[in-house]
């Protein structure tokens, strides 16, 4: 019988953790102390951060709202920030020199913007996409007025060439190359020939008209957005075209795409820009009116077109090549199998490139203010000329940087959310 | 390789504008004016709160659209940087350009401009702090000045102080913006840049009375507004309305008064209004009351000048050498005969 002085019956109860360990200060051990060199590193953070702060909340926080002028600022208390410049002046930052008596229509385009979006950006309102059809034309309608006929009859024009293109195949042709031009054939006759006389008749029959407003007054964050939104939405496609392109079998297609993708990314945006502003001018007859606006936009959209094809590619390299070869030994047709097996594998590997693509070209729309377009960072400039508010920087570079950041942290987050969603190999 | 650019570009400028009729019958055609102006100059073109242009150009462009359809609203304006203001008028998208800026020979000829006249008369100049106890430019050796970089007023500082045989040292700025955070944080001793610009920031300043525009003027930048070359009778347009408000004011005739001058003797003031017999307007093809309404539209050249750079703006501006040569200015128009 061996002689055992203890046995222990029963488990110790497990004694709390050190304090050093758990709860806030465990917390701040594990993340902000961790070793001396980050505790330096967060003691300077939060010397530069309590100083920014000190300085800035009291100016925030104080500033005036109803003055007439900087000198009143001046004059009331200089050390605060002088936000009267905003009330007077904030209309002018969201819609440039667009007639007063018609801000509702930036605003209703917008409104319609974010409705038109949403079947785009989340699947379950996917029945409502004829709405953002439909939107583009709106949109120029409402922002440059005019007859509503001349640009329905885009629409009408249009639909009629893919029904004519439809009804052939259907019924009387096997060929889809024939059965396109014969399509593009009929759309063209009808704009050249039957468009113009069938506007001129409805505009008598129902006269629809808002009043015109010239793109010189299109200014603030509504030329952003015009600009910036319509290169984001029809740089899309066309990136997608150009990877395409660029990954093709036939070396012409492969040729100009390749050349189009080096030439755009290898020349500065504000070139672009200064061609769109300066340079067609000198190559167009004199007299024709190629508006400033859509110049622009043209230009901005190649611009990003080709970043989002690199972009693209990038993602289609990341796809095994027995995807490929998979799709193809089912039998699938190259744009099916590109629609069915490739594309959604490759974008959602490129979301991220997509959106950062995305946010930087909205933030460049910034550089059309060198081509004196009044963006808001061009009217900042323009509001400071005026000698009641000469002299304010801060107050109105931080209330246009505010609005960019909503915009642009508004993308970053909805790609977050994509990119969780589509999260299938977990 | 850019000459034969730029040929090539005037070439074809010039073969589009052979296509033109006339700059007069196109703006008549096209019933208003295209006018180029700044973007934002204090006190020569903004916009107003209300989005109204407002300003010293704005208002000559608003007399010579007066002149030519009898409305002074009849113009829209462009605005322009200054990175695009000469090829803007080069290829069209404006008749004229009143976008101050500065006459110079290469302007002048090489950029094909013809330029109207000069409807201020612009310089360098420095300002500083009383505190410095500074009153006069030839005390500044050296200083530290704040400069913008790229402008002529960079070479015309270093001339000037090269001259008078004087040492400084520059602090490099992008713009007027930051050359005068750069000041006011005493980044430097002065600050120089044209000087219609120093006195329209110097009033907004914290404590304008605790700064000094310095009286010297190092430079001459006579700024007026242009055509393109290859139309003579629309330039003769625009610089004979440009000197029409000169007279105007030479004479006493103002926006309040000008309709009391029917019986006057001064026979040039019957031509100038159209209430004489002759009508000699008629030979650059505008109406016979044409200055007439251009000067209604916004005043004489003193009216203009007060309401926009001068006591009435906030900008307080002396008139200075942009007086009428009969009040000790050098402003003067050749007879309107």
């Amino acid at each position: 019988m061996t002689n055992i002085a203890f046995v222990r019956k029963k488990e110790i109860p497990p004694s709390a953790p050190p304090i050093t360990e758990v709860g806030l200060i465990g917390w701040l051990r594990q993340n902000l102390f961790s070793s001396w060199l980050n505790s330096i590193l967060t003691v300077l953070s939060v010397y530069f951060i309590v100083i920014i702060l000190w300085d800035f909340i009291p100016w925030a926080y104080g500033g005036h709202w109803n003055t007439k002028s900087l000198r009143e600022c001046l004059d009331l208390d200089p050390d605060v920030a002088c936000f009267s410049v905003l009330t007077a002046r904030w209309k002018q930052l969201l819609f440039g020199l667009y007639p007063a008596e018609e801000y509702w229509r930036p605003t209703l385009t917008f409104i319609f913007l974010l409705l038109a979006i949403v079947p785009i950006l989340f699947p379950k309102f996917f029945r409502f996409f004829w709405f953002s059809i439909i939107y583009p034309g709106l949109a120029v309608w409402l922002l440059w007025g005019g007859s509503f006929w001349s640009i329905s009859i885009v629409y009408i024009g249009l639909t009629l060439g893919a029904l004519f293109f439809l009804t052939l195949i259907r019924r009387y042709l096997k060929n889809y190359m024939i059965a396109a031009i014969l399509a593009f054939l009929f759309t063209a006759v009808f704009f050249l020939f039957i468009s113009n006389p069938v506007v001129g008749l409805l505009n008598v029959i129902l006269p629809i008209t808002l009043p015109f407003v010239e793109s010189l007054k299109m200014g603030g964050f509504t030329l952003s957005l015009i600009v910036g939104v319509t290169g984001i939405v029809a740089s899309f496609p066309i990136g997608i075209l150009l990877a395409l392109g660029r990954q093709s079998n036939l070396p012409v297609i492969k040729m100009i795409c390749v050349g189009f993708i080096e030439f755009i990314r290898g020349v500065p945006l504000i070139t672009l820009l200064f061609v769109a502003s300066v340079l067609l001018n000198y190559f167009l007859p004199p007299g024709t009116n190629f508006d400033i606006v859509l110049r622009v936009v043209i230009m901005v959209t190649l611009f990003s077109a080709a970043y989002m094809a690199e972009v693209i590619r990038g993602g289609l390299a990341g796809l095994p090549l027995g995807q490929h070869e998979a799709s193809a030994s089912l039998g699938l047709t190259y744009w099916q199998s590109q629609r069915l097996i490739i594309m959604p594998q490759a974008l959602k590997i490129s979301i991220p490139g997509i959106v950062n693509t995305f946010i930087g070209l909205f933030k460049d729309t910034t550089l059309v203010s060198i081509i004196s377009l009044r963006d808001p960072v061009g009217l900042a400039s323009t509001i400071r000329a005026d000698q009641k508010w000469n002299g304010i920087y801060w107050e109105l570079y931080v209330a246009i940087g505010l609005m960019f950041f909503i915009f642009c942290w508004g993308m970053s987050q909805y790609s977050q959310y994509l990119e969780r969603k589509l999260k299938t190999d977990k | 390789m850019k000459k034969l650019f730029l040929g090539v570009l005037t070439a074809l400028a010039l073969a589009a504008g052979g296509t033109f009729a006339g700059t007069l019958d196109d703006v008549k055609a096209r019933g208003n004016l295209l006018c180029g102006v700044s973007t934002g100059a204090p006190g020569f073109a903004t916009v107003d709160d209300s989005g109204k242009d407002v300003g010293f150009d704005v208002d000559y462009c608003r007399a010579l659209a007066a002149a030519i359809f009898g409305d002074p609203m009849a113009v829209k304006f462009v605005g322009l940087t200054s990175a695009v203001r000469f090829t803007a008028l080069a290829a069209g998208e404006v008749d004229i350009l009143a976008r101050n800026t500065t006459w110079t020979y290469s302007r002048d000829t090489d950029l094909k401009q013809t330029f109207l006249g000069v409807n201020y008369y612009d310089g360098q100049g420095f300002m500083v702090k009383k505190e410095l106890g500074v009153k006069s430019t030839t005390e500044l050796d050296g200083a530290t000045v704040c400069i913008q970089v790229g402008t002529t007023t960079e070479l015309n500082l270093a001339d000037y102080f090269k001259e008078n045989g004087m040492s400084y040292e520059p602090v490099p700025t992008a713009d007027n913006a930051e050359s005068q955070q750069q000041y006011l944080a005493g980044a430097c001793d002065t600050y120089t840049t044209d000087a219609s610009a120093l006195h329209g920031t110097r009033v907004n300043l914290e404590n304008p009375d605790d700064h000094l525009v310095l009286p010297e003027i190092i430079s001459k930048e006579p700024l007026g507004p242009l055509v393109r070359h290859g139309d003579d009778n629309w330039a003769d347009i625009g610089r004979w309305v440009l000197n029409a408000l000169v007279i105007a004011e030479e004479k006493g005739i103002t926006k309040a008064n000008i309709d009391s001058w029917k019986d006057t003797k001064d026979a040039e003031i019957h031509r100038l209004l159209g209430t004489g017999d002759d009508d000699i307007l008629a030979m650059v093809g505008l109406p016979k009351n044409a200055m007439y309404n251009a000067i209604k539209a916004g005043g004489n050249y003193g009216e203009i000048f007060e309401n926009n750079l001068g006591a009435t703006s906030g900008i307080n501006i002396e008139r200075g050498v942009n007086a009428s040569w009969t009040k000790g200015g050098i402003l003067y128009s050749p007879p309107f005969r």
